[in-house]
């Protein structure tokens, strides 16, 4: 879907297959439609926080408006929190979970 | 009203601002409520400010992973609530403004928008109609007027 993140790689170490555990599962950022935030604003916020292209910011607070949610960052869980974070001090309903 | 747009971006890189001083004023005393709002004793206890403050990991098996976030940023996330409104009000009578400080005014205006509209419980289409008998008319009014203004920020700064 448009709201799959195209965010730089982040450094990857080849894990051990035996030793992937539950915290090597990448981690999705996800903003939840709202009432309140405008459109304008959804945009504006997703081209300034993650660089992207105003095609993209505006597919991305689409899926928003009209299917509840999209996913707008992904990555390790500390880069997630940190997204998270900015989203928040922006005033979008953001949260994170694992990509399952 | 003044003619022409309420923020617009100049040949030199800054932003002219033009507003009535009564909305300068309105503005002003908006921070202010606000600022005391999170500055009281438990800021948390009113429903409209916890939008401020939402949860980062929403699933229930990340309990832990959420309380640990909190502790960690809550006082960050305050940090930066106050200083865009602190800009805010400091600039608000101000016909010139830096970029940096037009953002700060979008993300406070967003925020005193956040707090109206979840005490107001608007809706999606939520258009105020003159409705003399709506003793929430004026908040409205306000809610509305925020929006166009933050409009109106974004606008200029996407020029």
């Amino acid at each position: 879907m448009a709201g799959r993140a195209s965010t730089a790689p982040v450094e990857l170490e080849e894990p051990d297959i035996d030793q992937v555990t539950e915290t090597d599962v990448p981690w999705i950022v996800l903003v939840w439609n709202d009432p309140i935030n405008l459109m304008s604003y959804v945009t504006f916020v997703f081209q300034k926080l993650f660089g992207y292209s105003r095609e993209k910011a505006t597919a991305l607070m689409l899926d928003v408006h009209h299917k509840g949610r999209a996913v707008v960052a992904s990555g390790a869980r500390e880069k997630c929190e940190l997204d998270v974070f900015r989203l928040h001090e922006h005033g979008l309903w953001a949260t994170m979970q694992h990509d399952v | 009203m003044p003619s022409g747009r309420r923020v617009r971006r100049t040949r030199d890189g800054v932003f002219q601002v033009r507003l009535p001083p009564e909305e300068r004023e309105l503005l002003v005393t908006l921070v202010g409520a606000l600022r005391a709002a999170l500055d009281g004793d438990d800021p948390q206890a009113e429903p409209a400010l916890r939008r401020l403050f939402p949860p980062a990991y929403a699933h229930p098996a990340d309990e832990e992973a959420e309380a640990e976030y909190q502790a960690l940023v809550h006082d960050d996330l305050l940090a930066s609530r106050r200083a865009a409104l602190d800009v805010l009000e400091a600039t608000a009578s101000r016909d010139r403004l830096e970029e940096a400080e037009l953002l700060s005014w979008m993300t406070a205006l967003n925020q005193l928008r956040l707090v109206l509209g979840t005490r107001l419980d608007v809706s999606e289409d939520d258009e105020p109609g003159p409705d003399p008998e709506d003793r929430a008319a004026p908040l409205h009014d306000i809610y509305h007027y925020l929006g166009v203004l933050l409009e109106a920020v974004i606008d200029a700064l996407e020029r």
